[in-house]
């Protein structure tokens, strides 16, 4: 994902009054709000006490962004619940997944609306800092931030922490791990950083979206949240589209909007599509045909076997092989294992190899079979989802690029192959 | 209430001899790591399950009383 897709214009959808609003303001390619601009686009934050935020985040049925798609107000009371206050709020901006790009956006772009987020979730559970995390290798992010925050004066101390790169890095335990001064690497959980977190004590974390969300639920209601959106489920999201699409960025759309709605807001696709894998490499992929008939609601997704995860939705067009890049895919992910489970850093190895055979058309039944047990044996055995997130994708692969893996045995892909 | 078997993956060695004692509910997966098949443990195994774990080299294999996961 190059920067250049960070910083593309968000696109009103056609016939929809009420967007953009995370997005709101953004006029031109890498564009930043100024505090002055934030407060002319979004108005001041009005004065919200803790209760009174946490029930308009439950009235208003957000749910996390990151991926886990958790009620927002469930894991504000929970967190609220520590005497004697939360030792942290935690902005996770790291945003490992490939292809997304819309945590970036927001933190480079719009870094006051995720701080006043941060600072309400703050009050509300009592937290003696924030701490915005994002990777080492953020630049436009953090030359934001640093900016932004210079020009703040919140009541308690925000702080920036930079982290390693790495595809699981972004996880909650991970984060916490790093940021008690380990490695960025999962932990094995429970407890988990609501119940004991940073310095031991419970900590919020939440993704730079649900924060930007939340400081618009606290200036404008949950009633105007819901605005926009299904009743299951309500408001705005961001959405990360690349590959097969003329205009491949991050887009800010209502739940329920049609998929075909969504890649006509990208500027279309770019060729015929066979496949579209929703939820990055972390979820499925799906093929067209079922995928273009959906709306982007959790129940529209769960129908064909997805779910949006972090907003990521890549278009594979049918001069591409699906199994190739799935390949590519399984590759990296396994060797993005942290390596500290058996299971995980042995067992994805194996799948990448067997899955690499399969690509290369000398898989027989037997290795097949193998490949089917491994992803299924996988599941559930590491310290946290990443070999489940593997098994996933590469499940969904074998499954909906079924008929390439007999052409590639016999020699042949059914991509018209524009290079190799 | 009911008591389940867990692994902590990440101090588990593939040392096995969680598999070896309690065979009725942990095999090894084809690198030597446990596969609980049947997390919850029976009455009957009880002691075999206390036994498995307080004879696992990392303490890696975890017995507990059931604990709603609190996600």
């Amino acid at each position: 994902m190059t920067e250049q897709l960070a910083t593309l214009q968000s696109t009103r959808m056609p016939g929809h009054p009420g967007l953009p609003r995370l997005l709101a303001g953004l006029k031109s390619p890498g564009q930043v709000l100024t505090a002055t601009d934030h407060e002319r686009v979004h108005g001041p934050v009005p004065p919200r006490s803790g209760p009174e935020l946490i029930e308009m985040v439950e009235r208003a049925g957000l749910r996390g962004r990151g991926g886990a798609d958790f009620p927002a107000a469930q894991k504000l009371r929970a967190v609220a619940l520590a005497r004697g206050g939360a030792s942290a709020v935690v902005v996770n901006g790291s945003e490992t997944e490939p292809e997304s790009a819309k945590d970036r956006l927001l933190l480079t772009a719009m870094p006051h609306l995720v701080l006043d987020g941060a600072l309400l979730a703050a009050q509300a559970v009592d937290a003696r800092e924030v701490i915005v995390k994002v990777s080492a290798s953020a630049h436009g992010s953090l030359q934001s931030l640093h900016s932004a925050i210079s020009v703040r004066s919140d009541r308690i101390p925000i702080r920036v922490d930079t982290g390693p790169d790495g595809y699981v890095t972004g996880e909650e335990s991970a984060v916490m791990h790093h940021l008690n001064g380990g490695r960025a690497v999962p932990t094995f959980v429970p407890p988990r950083p609501f119940e004991r977190g940073y310095r031991g004590r419970p900590t919020l974390v939440n993704n730079p979206e649900t924060l930007a969300q939340i400081a618009l639920i606290a200036r404008f209601g949950d009633r105007w949240f819901r605005e926009l959106g299904t009743v299951a489920d309500p408001g705005s999201v961001l959405v990360t589209v690349s590959g097969a699409v003329t205009s491949p960025g991050v887009y800010e759309l209502e739940f329920g909007t049609p998929m075909v709605d969504l890649l006509a807001a990208a500027g279309g696709a770019t060729e015929p599509l066979q496949a579209l894998l929703v939820g990055g490499y972390f979820g499925t992929w799906v093929h067209s045909s079922s995928a273009l008939q959906i709306r982007l609601s959790r129940t529209d997704l769960i129908g064909i076997g997805a779910s949006l995860g972090s907003g990521v939705i890549i278009a594979l067009g049918q001069s591409n092989c699906g199994l190739r890049q799935s390949g590519r895919v399984v590759r990296y992910l396994a060797g993005q294992s942290a390596g500290q489970c058996g299971p995980c850093k042995f067992g994805l190895a194996g799948i990448a190899h067997l899955f690499d055979a399969v690509v290369q058309g000398v898989a027989r039944d037997h290795d097949i079979d193998r490949l089917h047990r491994w992803i299924y044996e996988v599941r559930g055995r590491g310290a946290c989802h990443h070999p489940d997130g593997v098994a996933r994708f590469a499940s969904s692969a074998l499954e909906v690029f079924a008929n390439e893996i007999e052409l590639h045995r016999l020699g042949r892909c059914g991509a018209h192959a524009v290079a190799a | 209430m009911s008591t389940r078997l867990r692994v902590n993956p990440i101090a588990c060695d593939a040392h096995g001899l969680c598999a070896e004692l309690l065979p009725e509910l942990i095999r090894l997966d084809d690198w030597g790591y446990p596969i609980i098949e049947q997390p919850e443990v029976p009455a009957d195994l009880l002691d075999l399950a206390y036994k498995a774990a307080d004879a696992c080299p990392t303490l890696a294999l975890l017995v507990e009383a059931d604990r709603p996961d609190r996600s």
